[in-house]
């Protein structure tokens, strides 16, 4: 049987993906985040899974505005790597694993769940960041990838409590799937940021370091947290945040805490790791 | 034609991306989704005007895209990331937009963040600072 072993919550801004790419990482602005990455990159090296469901949202490179799907699994053998403005990423093409997303589709439909299905996708920062941060700059990456795209560009973004929902159909889904497979599942963005207008740059610690509390301690709560107050008290595209609940849902109601680290600033966002094994 | 108040339009120096946004910003958001393409990027900077006029945006839309008027595009129904690209194609870097909307050199755009960001304290609410 597959199952999910562990959630990974990061934030995948891009300015983090270029400093890698242009060997910036020993500049002091990013020493300190890097640092603050290499126990979790240390415990996906032990842990080394066989498929990673990457749950992230595309920043209108996958999708124009012609389709915006609210929720959409990759279902492709591989992904490319976008161009999303200043040439792609060099990193490899994400790996993909057509059998099992075909699976998830199929059982997260008849859960209720209308996932729109995508063929063909070409993946950016949202997904490729935290591989990165992950797993580094290797010439193949050493994983399967599932990515499951959700809509947080245009309000409204599922809600929280969907999110974490549709995160209990999937560790339902995995579980069904009858090869032996070791599963994480990672819901990244965030933490809180503002990206847009004369309110940019704005920083919440203390939702930050609450929702990482309460990520272990009480997910029912965070899944109660309604759309404004993630965008009035973390800033307007904190509202990725309702990513880490679908990971979150997957891991059953018990979790231990392996490892977190908190940090600011990336750019103009609030990063945040969290490693949380099913127990 | 109108609907009532949204509770997140009392979000100060914030323009939601919502329905009605997105709607009217469609084409505008098409074109700044259309710079993916780097023989697009060298199309519009050799002629923006003419490249801009290939999509059914507002005049409007079209000026605030020539002049770089970051604030003004997000109320006309850009949305953040896609005016990144317009920033990239610029060679300029996300956070350098962002300073622009802020209305402060990159520098002590940079440093606030560095403090820590910018605090809610205050910025929580248009009634709550007068502005409604």
């Amino acid at each position: 049987m597959a199952k999910i072993i562990a959630g990974v919550g990061t934030s995948h801004t891009p300015a983090i993906g270029a400093a890698v790419d242009n060997g910036r990482t020993d500049q002091p602005y990013w020493v300190p985040l890097f640092k603050g990455y290499e126990p979790s990159k240390k415990w996906m090296a032990e842990t080394k899974p066989d498929v990673a469901i990457i749950v992230y949202n595309d920043h209108v490179n996958a999708f124009d505005f012609k389709i915006i799907p609210t929720f959409a699994i990759g279902c492709a053998d591989v992904f490319p790597i976008a161009d999303e403005g200043w040439g792609p990423r060099p990193v490899p093409p994400v790996k993909g694993y057509p059998e099992l997303a075909s699976h998830l589709v199929q059982s997260l439909v008849l859960d209720e769940f209308d996932i729109t299905i995508c063929n063909e996708m070409q993946l950016d920062h949202g997904l490729t960041v935290p591989m990165t941060l992950m797993w580094g700059q290797p010439q193949e990456w050493p994983v399967r990838v599932i990515p499951l795209a959700v809509n947080v560009i245009q309000y409204p973004a599922p809600t929280g409590n969907r999110c974490y929902n549709l995160g209990k159909a999937i560790k339902k889904a995995v579980e069904s799937w009858d090869e032996d497979l070791r599963v994480v599942i990672f819901g990244t963005g965030g933490m809180s940021h503002q990206i847009q207008g004369p309110r940019a740059g704005l920083i919440n610690k203390e939702f930050d370091e609450a929702f990482l509390d309460g990520l272990t301690q009480d997910p029912e709560r965070l899944a109660k947290i309604p759309p404004i107050e993630y965008m009035r008290e973390a800033g307007a595209e904190a509202i990725e945040l309702v990513m880490w609940l679908v990971m979150r849902g997957a891991l059953g109601d018990n979790v231990r805490e392996v490892y977190r680290f908190y940090h600011v600033p990336a750019s103009s966002t609030a990063v945040g790791n969290i490693i949380l094994e099913a127990v | 034609m109108s609907k009532k108040q949204e509770e997140y339009e009392d979000i100060p120096g914030t323009w939601v991306f919502d329905a009605q946004r997105a709607r009217k910003g469609y084409h505008l958001n098409q074109f700044l989704y259309s710079l993916m393409k780097p023989e697009n990027r060298e199309e519009f900077l050799a002629d923006e005007r003419k490249y801009l006029m290939k999509f059914p945006m507002t005049e409007e839309q079209r000026e605030a895209v020539i002049k770089r008027e970051w604030n003004r595009l997000l109320e006309l129904g850009a949305v953040s990331y896609a005016l990144a690209k317009l920033a990239f194609t610029d060679k300029k870097s996300y956070q350098w937009m962002a300073s622009q909307m802020v209305g402060v050199p990159e520098e002590e755009y940079v440093k606030m963040m560095l403090a820590g960001g910018r605090s809610p304290d205050g910025w929580r609410s248009k009634k709550e600072r007068g502005e409604a």
